[in-house]
């Protein structure tokens, strides 16, 4: 088998970081964990954000988690995609405003 | 796409209990990399999981089903010809006359498809159990002209419905129970519905069970009752008691779909990375009892189905005798599991 950098296996030991640094890690996964809890916005709600946030992080871990937290939560695959293009039209976005100062520039040195 | 045929049918490897017991005691948890779940009830002195004083008797009163879902248990369907009799039914009553099990709960297959089925429900509801649940998959009322009054004889026999659904759009409930399911369906609820099933503070229960249509664990019972209520009220116009959140346990059809989409492993790890403790204390082979179409007895339906007979002098319906059977050890392997992750699974939803 060729040699990857990611390993979907390795999403299981995510909690071994702890082994390393015990303090930080438990902090960490504190945090996480109140992150997710039902508030002002539902879990169902988060997962939601966390899918599309995974997605412009390009993060694979945490594609295959939020896809499966999402389905677990009967959340339905027209919903995660929608999720899905909110955050790619914000990372478009955010490249294309961008033009802006391109435009501003050339303004500025070519009139 | 759901299946056409059973496991036996296509003469599957798996269709034969002993190839899956042994899946499930090989590989992963051979060699060590995950708990086998004696092991695992051992590290909180759990085991030998015991029998308590009898509350359900559940009765499979046969395989044979009009459906064939993609992950069902029992690998029910249509070329299912395992019926129970009526002189296994007459055993049974005579257990249920005497029983001190505040729950009787028919199951299948469609149980509505053994030929003496209301002929058994009109004498079971002489007992006068409190409790009196039949399993029906919903579209058996639809079905067939003759199925067509199911509603008005549940009601009659103030029977306690309970049905599955796997989710409220057609799209996901299709995919796992078969093509045309879900309108079936929703043409049953509201059948059960306009008789007076389901409705706030009718004495007529009707509740759903909810399992996941792939290789993921139930999600919140509460919440998913919630987006059910919502869903089917809105879009529908259908109301209901009570969700029931069943996990999918490796066993039969499902342990087929896990193996074919290479999915087998990572489910085993997500049981056993949910195992609750907690859970363990409620499970609910310890106040079950469950009776297989030839009148053989079972901690459970799935130990039904993996033909695990009970640890007992007491193997038949014929040599029933419910103060041997309390405090029997309970048979276990390592689709337990799928009854102590999260809050836990039963044939009554969730029990942490």
């Amino acid at each position: 088998m060729s040699k990857t950098y990611y390993d979907p296996a390795d999403l299981r030991k995510f909690g071994k970081i702890t082994e390393w640094n015990e303090e930080l890690g438990n902090k960490f996964f504190d945090y996480y964990g109140k992150v997710f809890e039902e508030g002002a916005l539902t879990a169902r709600e988060k997962s939601l954000i966390a899918l599309a946030v995974a997605h412009t992080e390009q993060c694979p871990y945490c594609i295959d988690a939020y896809t499966k937290d999402g389905l677990q939560r009967g959340i339905t695959k027209e919903e995660m995609m929608e999720a899905i293009h909110v955050g790619a039209a914000i990372k478009s976005g955010a490249t294309l405003v961008h033009g802006v100062q391109m435009m501003n520039k050339v303004n500025k040195l070519d009139g | 796409m759901a299946a056409t045929k059973s496991l036996q049918k296509r003469d599957s490897d798996l269709a034969n209990s002993n190839r899956q017991l042994e899946i499930l005691s090989n590989g992963i948890f051979k060699n060590g990399e995950l708990p086998t779940f004696k092991d695992k009830i051992s590290e909180t002195g759990q085991f030998p999981l015991k029998a308590k004083k009898l509350e359900i008797l559940q009765i499979n009163v046969g395989y044979m089903c009009n459906q064939v879902c993609d992950h069902c248990h029992v690998d029910a369907g249509p070329d299912r010809k395992e019926i129970m009799t009526r002189d296994t039914m007459r055993q049974c009553l005579e257990v249920i006359k005497n029983t001190g099990a505040h729950t009787l709960d028919l199951t299948g297959g469609a149980p509505e498809m053994n030929p003496d089925f209301r002929w058994f429900v009109e004498e079971a509801a002489k007992a006068g159990i409190k409790d009196f649940i039949v399993r029906s998959n919903l579209t058996i009322i639809r079905a067939n002209k003759k199925y067509y009054d199911l509603p008005e004889f549940f009601k009659k026999h103030n029977v306690h419905v309970v049905s599955s659904m796997p989710h409220w759009t057609r799209g996901k409930t299709d995919k796992q129970r078969g093509d045309g399911v879900f309108d079936k369906s929703i043409r049953a609820l509201q059948d059960l519905n306009a008789i007076g099933y389901g409705m706030p503070g009718s004495d007529l229960r009707l509740d759903l069970v909810y399992n996941p249509s792939g290789a993921f664990l139930p999600g919140d019972q509460v919440a998913m009752e919630k987006d059910f209520k919502k869903a089917l009220k809105d879009d529908f116009d259908i109301q209901f008691h009570n969700l029931f959140a069943i996990t999918n346990l490796p066993i039969a059809r499902f342990l087929d779909f896990l193996i074919a989409s290479e999915n087998y492993e990572d489910y085993m790890y997500s049981l056993v990375e949910a195992y609750n403790p907690s859970a363990v204390k409620n499970v609910m082979c310890t106040n079950t009892l469950s009776i297989s179409w030839d009148g053989y007895l079972f901690d459970c339906d799935f130990n039904q189905m993996l033909d695990l007979p009970v640890n007992s002098k007491a193997k038949h319906i014929s040599e029933y005798n419910e103060e041997l059977l309390e405090g029997r050890n309970i048979v276990i392997s390592q689709h337990c599991y799928g009854c102590t992750a999260g809050a836990g699974s039963s044939c009554q939803g969730v029990v942490a």
